[in-house]
């Protein structure tokens, strides 16, 4: 299952990546393998996706959500 | 100014940095450019508890030392070059207390360059809000730094910040991070000894940015990348390493430092306004409010200090003329310099006004919300949720503008927003939309409510977004991607606005603009009165030769043959030639010789349309007088026809060409200055000259 996939206000647990330059740039800003994630919302026309992780919310693309396997 | 010690701030972005800048220097400060690049350095000063001076230098936020835009990259290179005169004695990183962990990645790669460090733990009043417990004294020891909490906002530890900056060591102090040979040892050994430092991280980084950093000649870049395929080194696995070894050491060092509770109070505040500001429906009624509000100010709020302005220069031109002794060298200075000099000064209004918008927005976290909602849309045409900002800018100034897309990260969706910022109607074009739209649009409403001139003027500025969005997408499938696009962007928490930022945006932006964008109205004005002041061979001799005869002076009085000389003297000056000769090109959109000197006149500054159109109909007194420039237009008659000059089809094909023309010397220079290369000021100047004329072209002859 991909973060993508996750539902507004659900929640997940980051296992690895597709993707590798995505990865170093996710991981930066703290989206790292065993880190939680929650969905707080979807943007009005459906894309990006704001979630909450590590204490902050941080927002990005369908796409680079679909790039981050979990749990 | 020599300053006892540097002191370089760095931290993420939305921290409070410049908060925390401002807040050490005060007014004391000075904004310049890094040496070859683009970027805005910020240096202040700040007098130091110990009577020592210490220099600081902001720099670009950045969430780490990778850079993911133009201003992050700067970051490491000042960091790590040595001995220049920006090399800092000291680091403080700025950290939000309310994040702490993310925002220690990149204290710990800035640690491990091994420069003194101090921490500046900055919100820790939010962060007891949100009932997050720091062990201040034991995260110190850990780390081996200094840690000072303040409150950039509230001013609160400022003075012990400065205290601990004047007890700096010159050694770093700091404890090692993680094991950084391990990540890459063969590469790391060889650039050490290579290049003779002794810093294993600086030898690392040195591998990852040789190619965009300035300090390396490429022999030496082109070394390293020798070195890296010799031990097969792959910088994202190498980074992916890196940021999950300190994220582990973070976490080690936190585990019994801070207590976090499961959800920040300040989150879910900012989740409600959240709620309602990015609502499906909401949201973009809201943001569509916020705009209609912003250019409702801009334009009513500016309006008294504008004439205010105005008013200013008129009295110092008369003052200047009543003090000189006439002469070519009074008429240079006041006709070409002040002249020019007002044509600059007047838009500071505007540009304040704007600028204190787009800082509240940024300041409140809602220009992020804005991005959130609009990057669906700016992506299919080719542009960047990030791109709205510089476009709602281009209503103002182009300038600005332009500069402010340095925030977005990727090269091609930057390129088509500097590209197409210029076709939205910045307001230099109002003066010459009012001005032709008074003159051939009835003043009457339609369908009750609806003023006909306001109609024909909003069409203007729909036009020009509709426009810009078209050009865009276009570009999308002309430019080729260099990399790809991303939209990896932090939502930062919603918070008031900090009103001393917004003078400090209005005032630095304000100056900036006077600055750079004077220079070059100043001089065009110089060039363009020299121009319409003097003429080829001997004619203007001859015009005073025929105009001193008896049937002249006899029969008109001294203030009409004055007008009647100088409007000969403007046929043949070098302006009035040249005029002449491109009346061949522009005679298809309908323009005479006279439009054409105000078409070249304007390519410097589209405002200057006006003045130009007031001194070729001549008109007495100054060119601000718009109901006066109004009359001659509209009096002015066609020799051919007999009919006015300005008909529907001349006015509409005029404003046509003034929506699409690139004319304006100082966003040709901004272009210029942001992408390092001409083609793409040349490029952008060909692309819209041909629109122009096109649309130009097609408004005479329909509307004919």
């Amino acid at each position: 299952m991909t973060l993508e996939q996750l539902g507004v206000g659900e929640t997940g647990i980051v296992k690895e990546f597709t993707d590798l330059e995505m990865s170093v740039k996710l991981m930066e800003m703290g989206c790292l393998p065993g880190e939680s994630i929650r969905v707080s919302r979807i943007a009005p026309l459906g894309d990006p996706i704001a979630i909450h992780v590590s204490g902050y919310q941080l927002s990005l693309r369908k796409f680079e959500a679909s790039t981050i396997i979990l749990q | 100014m020599k300053a006892d010690i540097r002191v370089a701030l760095v931290g993420n972005p939305n921290t409070g940095k410049s908060t925390l800048f401002n807040a050490l220097t005060g007014l004391n400060q000075k904004i310049g450019n890094f040496p070859g690049v683009t970027v805005d350095k910020k240096i202040g000063y700040s007098q130091l508890p110990d009577g020592r001076r210490a220099e600081i230098i902001d720099l670009p936020g950045t969430y780490s030392l990778y850079p993911k835009s133009k201003d992050e990259s700067i970051v490491f290179s000042v960091l790590a070059e040595k001995n220049t005169e920006l090399t800092p004695d000291l680091v403080v990183v700025i950290i939000d207390a309310t994040n702490l962990k993310r925002n220690l990645l990149l204290y710990t790669q800035v640690a491990d360059l091994k420069i003194p460090v101090i921490i500046a733990l900055n919100m820790m009043d939010q962060a007891k809000k949100a009932k997050i417990e720091i062990d201040v004294e034991l995260l110190s020891q850990r780390l081996g730094v200094p840690i000072v909490p303040v409150s950039a906002r509230k001013l609160e530890g400022i003075e012990q910040l400065k205290n601990i900056i004047s007890y700096a060591n010159k050694f770093a102090l700091q404890q090692d991070s993680i094991d950084v040979k391990a990540i890459a040892p063969q590469i790391i050994a060889s650039i050490s000894s290579e290049f003779k430092t002794d810093n294993p991280y600086v030898a690392l980084q040195l591998a990852h940015q040789h190619e965009t950093l300035k300090f390396l000649t490429p022999a030496q870049s082109d070394r390293i990348e020798e070195l890296e395929k010799e031990y097969s080194f792959h910088s994202q696995k190498a980074q992916a390493s890196e940021t999950i070894a300190r994220y582990n050491y973070i976490n080690d060092v936190l585990y019994d430092t801070v207590h976090t509770p499961v959800t920040a109070h300040d989150e879910s505040i900012s989740n409600k306004i959240d709620k309602i500001l990015t609502h499906r429906v909401f949201g973009f009624i809201i943001f569509m409010s916020v705009l209609l509000f912003m250019f409702q100010s801009i334009f009513a709020w500016s309006a008294y200090p504008m004439s205010l302005i105005e008013d200013l220069f008129v009295w110092i031109e008369g003052g200047l003329r009543h003090v000189l002794p006439g002469g070519p060298l009074a008429d240079l200075l006041i006709d070409g310099v002040v002249a020019g000099l007002s044509g600059v000064m007047v838009f500071i209004p505007q540009i304040a006004i704007l600028f204190a918008f787009i800082s509240i927005l940024e300041d409140t976290g809602y220009m992020s919300r804005v991005t959130f909602m609009m990057d669906k849309i700016m992506r299919k045409v080719g542009l960047n949720g990030k791109s709205v900002v510089p476009l709602i800018g281009g209503f103002a100034c182009a300038v600005p503008s332009i500069m402010s897309t340095r925030t977005i990260e990727n090269w091609k969706d930057r390129m088509i927003t500097i590209m197409v910022t210029p076709l939205v109607a910045c307001s230099a074009r109002l003066p010459v939309y009012t001005l032709l739209i008074s003159l051939v649009v009835p003043h009457k409403n339609v369908w009750w409510i609806f003023n006909l001139q306001g109609l024909a003027l909003t069409g203007m500025y729909v036009l020009s977004l509709l426009s810009a969005v078209i050009v865009a997408y276009v570009m999308k499938f002309v430019l080729k991607a260099r990399e790809r696009g991303y939209f990896i962007m932090e939502l930062p928490v919603y918070r008031m606005p900090r009103w001393n930022n917004v003078l400090f945006s209005m005032y630095e932006r304000s100056k900036t603009f006077v600055l750079q964008a004077g220079k070059v109205i100043i001089a065009v004005s110089v060039i363009l009165w020299v121009l319409s002041s003097y003429g080829p061979g001997d004619r203007f001799k001859k015009i005073e030769q025929t105009y001193s005869q008896p049937k002249y002076t006899k029969t008109m009085t001294p203030d009409s043959l004055a007008r009647v000389i100088s409007t000969e003297k403007l046929e043949n000056s070098y302006a009035g030639v040249l005029g002449h000769t491109i009346e061949p090109v522009i005679k298809p959109l309908g323009f005479d010789w006279k439009i054409g000197i105000a078409l070249i006149t304007s390519f410097a500054a589209r405002e200057v349309f006006v003045g130009t159109m007031a001194t070729i109909y001549s008109v007495d007194g100054d060119a601000d007088r718009i109901d006066s420039v109004q009359d001659k237009m509209r009096n002015a008659k066609n020799p051919n026809t007999g009919g006015p000059v300005f008909t529907l089809g001349v006015a509409f094909s005029l404003m046509m060409f003034y929506a699409f023309a690139m004319q304006c010397a100082s966003t040709v220079a901004v272009v210029y200055r942001e992408t390092k290369d001409w083609r793409w000021p040349a490029a952008q100047f060909a692309y819209m000259t041909v629109l122009a004329y096109g649309a130009a072209f097609l408004a005479y002859h329909l509307l004919k």
